[in-house]
């Protein structure tokens, strides 16, 4: 993969008189792994929820691919190959974890208006849905009830169920939020295997996993991008520095 | 015993089926028992109770398995009902030729075409919106077929209209209460397996994922809107066929029928017996008919003791009662 993935340009959204996304401009290479740090409440989810089209933009373009997924609905964008997790973990709570995944195939293969054959029994969605387990680690844990595995599973769930929908760019809020140290290393060794294959957009407070992971960060306060750039750049730029230690900046 | 880890479902109740069983072999057998035995009256009630539990089932499909609480099903029943009634009524004493008919074969297609028609319509618009405005929608609608049948004076507005002839059809005669009752159970036994098939289909799992989680539904690439109102039409189809043979049933078809009372009985039938159980429906019919007959010798207030019961299975019993029954007999094994 190579060019520009996805093209975000002069994006606004506010609620009320808060600005949580603040002209922000910003482009993702084909293959990168680009991560999105910033401060509680920088907007990094809200960044994310208009991208995937769960929220709408108030101004400005997102571009996917060469084609304007700004207005798409939700669906449409996850069908066109653009896939996210969720920070709060989103599952189908009263399914087994292959149901989950299973769904995820089904909605990628594109037939749901079928009312006879059981879809538990149909080979071409469980089939692929146990090889998308297997690559997140989770095959042992397929038939468990998905509200009855551990944290830590429920989120390699949500990973699995993004790759289900055989997407080019992946847009991760927080995969690791609230892990211990053994499965923010699972997550990791899951992102190292995806390098290169998948775009990913990364959302993350784990520093040592973004500066491990990231090809390109992205450094957002108050909703406006403050730095773009290598690790090795954003590690030396003063104005992140200045964020991350609580001074104040001017709210928009 | 050994599972297969790709078709297993940890969420289906499992050992409730059997009771099932029993319980829909009781009902094929133990109505003619009574029926031959000198009681006729009791096949009359469990006639009802078939028609209640089909009408239950397909709300069921909405309600339990989409998670969308219709508060105006009565309606299909009302539709269904007067479908028979208001083409026997043209066919006797004149008038509306294109639908007046004996024919049991029309007053099926009107019924079952009419109410799909019906939910496609409301449902386009109810499905729009959410939890309680959806409630208040759907039973406004409800109330809108109630209020438009009262207010047609050919079919005796409030007063309601008798039906003078069942529907015909070749070969049998529904005049006969036994070959009415067969028609109603075996109809009950193929719309659980209709539902049955349905629900476990990949639409089944559409509904299901849309009623536990639209977001994640969206993310992954599914407008859960098409489905709601396609599982929407079927359910009020279904219903609709429930009150074509309610009508044969009670030959006499009134407002009162589709009243919003009347939905809420379905609903107290679907909620007591268990929304996420197939057979959920009719161990609720049996307990609302039951209730219904012993209650209401004592006193008119009988609605009262529903209520109480109500609010304590869904206080108490999550899936209600067949919820109560799984969680006992998966215990005692």
């Amino acid at each position: 993969m190579s060019g520009v993935a996805l093209s975000i340009r002069n994006l606004h959204k506010s609620f009320g008189g808060v600005c949580a996304t603040d002209d922000v401009s910003l482009d993702i290479a084909g293959g990168e792994l680009h991560a999105l740090i910033g401060p509680n409440g920088a907007g990094k989810t809200t960044l994310i929820s208009q991208l995937s089209g769960l929220l709408p933009a108030d101004r400005g373009t997102v571009i996917f691919n060469g084609r304007d997924i700004t207005r798409l609905p939700a669906h449409e964008i996850a069908l066109a190959g653009l896939a996210r997790s969720f920070q709060i973990t989103s599952i189908f709570a009263d399914m087994s974890v292959l149901d989950n995944v299973a769904m995820a195939v089904q909605a990628q293969d594109g037939h749901s208006y079928r009312f006879w054959q059981p879809a538990r029994k149909d080979k071409r969605l469980r089939q692929p849905a146990m090889e998308f387990l297997q690559r997140v680690g989770l095959a042992d844990r397929a038939s468990s009830l998905a509200s009855a595995v551990s944290h830590g599973e429920r989120r390699q769930l949500e990973i699995a169920m993004a790759l289900a929908t055989t997407p080019q760019m992946l847009l991760l809020d927080e995969p690791m939020a609230g892990m211990g140290p053994e499965e923010s290393g699972r997550m990791i060794e899951i992102m190292q295997s995806l390098r290169g294959e998948k775009t990913i957009l990364l959302v993350e407070h784990d520093m040592d996993a973004v500066f491990a992971l990231a090809d390109r960060i992205t450094v957002l306060v108050y909703g406006r991008v403050i730095a773009s750039g290598s690790p090795a750049e954003i590690r030396a730029n003063a104005d992140v520095r200045r964020a991350y230690l609580g001074e104040e900046t001017d709210p928009c | 015993m050994t599972t297969d880890p790709i078709t297993e479902n940890p969420g289906a109740p499992k050992s409730f089926n059997r009771f099932a069983i029993v319980l829909l072999v009781t009902l094929a057998l133990l109505p003619p028992a009574l029926f031959y035995s000198g009681n006729p009256f009791w096949l009359d009630v469990f006639t009802r109770l078939v028609i209640l539990a089909l009408a239950a089932v397909s709300l069921n499909l909405v309600l339990g398995y989409g998670g969308l609480v219709s508060f105006g099903h009565a309606a299909y029943l009302g539709l269904g009902a007067y479908a028979v009634g208001v083409p026997v009524y043209h066919a006797t004493y004149g008038g509306f030729e294109s639908i007046a008919s004996y024919n049991g074969w029309v007053h099926l297609g009107l019924a079952i075409g009419v109410s799909a028609l019906f939910a496609l319509i409301t449902g386009a618009i109810c499905l729009r919106t959410r939890g309680v405005n959806f409630i208040m929608i759907t039973m406004a609608f409800g109330q809108m077929v109630f209020y438009a049948i009262v207010s047609i004076e050919t079919y005796g507005g409030d007063d309601g209209l008798t039906i003078d002839v069942r529907s015909e059809f070749p070969g049998i005669s529904l005049d006969n209460p036994l070959t009415l009752y067969a028609l109603c159970y075996l109809s009950l036994v193929a719309v659980l397996y209709l539902v049955h098939r349905i629900t476990g289909s990949r639409f089944g799992m559409v509904l299901r994922g849309a009623r536990a989680n639209e977001q994640r539904m969206r993310a992954i690439g599914i407008d859960c809107y098409r489905y709601r109102l396609v599982a929407f039409v079927i359910s009020g189809a279904l219903c609709g066929y429930a009150g074509f043979l309610l009508g044969n049933f009670t030959t006499f078809i009134s407002p009162e029928m589709m009243d919003w009372t009347r939905s809420g009985e379905l609903m107290f039938i679907v909620i007591l017996g268990g929304a996420a159980y197939l057979y959920g429906p009719i161990v609720g019919a049996i307990v609302f008919i039951i209730l219904e007959e012993v209650l209401s010798g004592y006193t008119v207030y009988w609605h009262l003791p529903f209520g109480l019961l109500l609010i304590f299975s869904v206080l108490f019993l999550r899936g209600g009662l067949s919820g109560a029954m799984d969680k006992l007999t998966g215990r005692s094994q």
